[in-house]
């Protein structure tokens, strides 16, 4: 709870993950042109690679404060078990940027002129995908977190492990915009958050108890 | 009782690689270089590939050595992790350099492959991919060894994040064939009856298929040699840093 | 003794000097490193017997 209320306050990471997501959406019209058609057709993975970098932007704080000033050592011998820390930490990550990714992203939409059926499905794939994201890259902070200047290293470590989300969030998006079934990239989109949840707060906690010995 | 565990010990390891090393080396060159020439100067070329059927013997070993050595690497974390043998985390981390230089050779070899067959270099294909995808995995592993300080967090880390890399690696894989059905043929080299590759390459190929499993095994071999070296050091320097 | 590689040739001997520089690339990094560690150690343990 203490980090969502901090994060909320902090506000920083927040706006600026949304403003890259913005700019993203922006600049993909200008580099590529203008034609509806091409954009429509390239839009669902636009959206999804702007959401997987936007995530990105604020992934190394998920942790680094708490180490530096030595909080994170007081949160692993806590009563609260590290795992729940962790998986709340992500939460809060995912409050902070997925969740108003979601809510912007029907607008960024409208820029990149996504064919309207797949409006309803962009929202569901980001819904269900975002937390993934959070998940894997509270993963991926928990591994750096002793590193300084682990920016770039942190996005090398977490971006091969985006590709099935990404994969099967952007197909989801192409095939509700062409009226095709969807189950099939729903449900797996769906399989991975949820295993993301369940296994990873676990594999974050045990790096960090590494990291903190 | 002799058992693989004494190994773990790296002096014995350091001992018995002394004599085994050399022979390994000798052994994957003389293989290696068998399964090659054979390949290169002597085998017929295919009706319909013309003299390009030749690259096989580079891209199927290099390509199966790619994934072997990720699967070395996934094992040898678990002993460490389970056992801790400090052999087993620096043969991963040994091994995760000829990993990526394998993965490479499949790339290259394939995408030199593909511009006469499918009269593209690369082509959005879930083999392809998933291989490209790997070599970023392997790219991560040895950015992770190379950032951290102290040797042991550092095989910890990256014996963790090469397990939870497994799962996301075969996920991808999954990932890219359903986002794709792709040009490369299946696996040609089944054991089932009715085998599509004749004798006239399969020979040659199994033989430079050893030969790259022999080159790896020897790479493994001598790096880990090199890392405990490298580990002794630095425990030398900090013990006199200590006194 | 070269074998006629046809319209190919080019591809062909491209993607074994490619692959067989890599992995000597790949050989001569290996050794130029472990000699470097072996000297480096050797040195160290030479220092440490002098002293004592």
């Amino acid at each position: 709870m203490r980090d969502l209320r901090l994060a909320l306050r902090a506000g920083g990471g927040f706006g600026l993950g949304l403003a890259f997501f913005l700019i993203l959406a922006v600049l993909v019209p200008l580099g590529v042109g203008p034609e509806p058609e091409v954009l429509a057709r390239i839009a669902p993975g636009v959206l999804w690679v702007g959401a997987l970098l936007a995530c990105l932007l604020s992934l190394d704080r998920i942790f680094a404060l708490d180490y530096e000033d030595g909080s994170l050592d007081l949160l692993a011998t806590a009563p609260l078990p590290l795992e729940a820390v962790v998986a709340i930490k992500a939460l809060a990550h995912w409050i902070t940027t997925g969740l108003p990714l979601v809510l912007v992203s029907p607008v960024l939409g409208l820029l990149l002129f996504l064919p309207g059926a797949a409006y309803g499905w962009l929202i569901v794939a980001l819904l269900l995908g975002t937390p993934a994201l959070s998940m894997i890259g509270a993963f991926g902070a928990a591994l750096t977190v002793g590193v300084k200047r682990g920016g770039l290293l942190l996005s090398l470590l977490v971006l091969p492990m985006y590709v099935p989300t990404l994969v099967f969030g952007a197909e989801l998006v192409s095939r509700g915009a062409q009226g095709l079934s969807v189950g099939t990239p729903l449900a797996l989109l769906a399989g991975i958050t949820a295993g993301a949840a369940a296994i990873l707060p676990f594999a974050a906690a045990l790096v960090l108890r590494i990291n903190l010995r | 009782m002799v058992s693989i565990w004494q190994y773990a010990n790296p002096l014995r390891f350091m001992r018995t690689t002394d004599w085994l090393l050399p022979i390994v080396a000798w052994l994957a060159v003389a293989v290696t270089a068998v399964g090659l020439i054979w390949g290169f100067f002597f085998t017929p070329d295919d009706f319909r590939q013309g003299a390009t059927v030749k690259i096989i013997f580079l891209h199927v070993p290099s390509a199966l050595m790619a994934i072997n050595a990720w699967i070395m690497m996934l094992v040898a974390s678990l002993i460490w992790l389970i056992r801790r043998h400090h052999v087993s985390a620096l043969a991963a981390k040994a091994a995760a350099p000829v990993g990526v230089v394998m993965t490479l050779i499949g790339l290259i070899t394939g995408a030199v492959w593909g511009q006469p067959m499918w009269g593209t270099w690369w082509a959005g294909d879930p083999r392809l991919t998933s291989f490209l995808i790997l070599f970023l995995f392997y790219l991560g592993y040895i950015a992770l060894w190379a950032a951290i300080e102290d040797p042991d967090t550092a095989a910890d880390l990256t014996a963790v994040l090469c397990l939870v890399g497994s799962v996301f690696a075969l996920l991808s894989r999954y990932a890219a064939f359903f986002w794709s059905q792709g040009l490369h043929q299946g696996a040609s080299l089944s054991l089932a009856p009715g085998t599509r590759v004749d004798w006239a390459y399969k020979a040659p190929l199994y033989i430079s298929m050893t030969g790259f499993g022999l080159i790896f095994v020897a790479l493994v071999l001598a790096g880990t040699r090199t890392e405990i070296r490298a580990r002794r050091m630095k425990a030398l320097v900090a013990r006199e840093r200590m006194a | 003794m070269m074998p006629d590689l046809g319209r190919y040739a080019l591809e062909v001997s491209l993607a074994y000097i490619a692959s067989l520089g890599l992995i000597g690339l790949l050989v001569l990094w290996v050794w130029l490193r472990g000699r470097a560690v072996r000297r480096a150690l050797d040195e160290l343990e030479n220092d440490r017997s002098d002293n004592a």
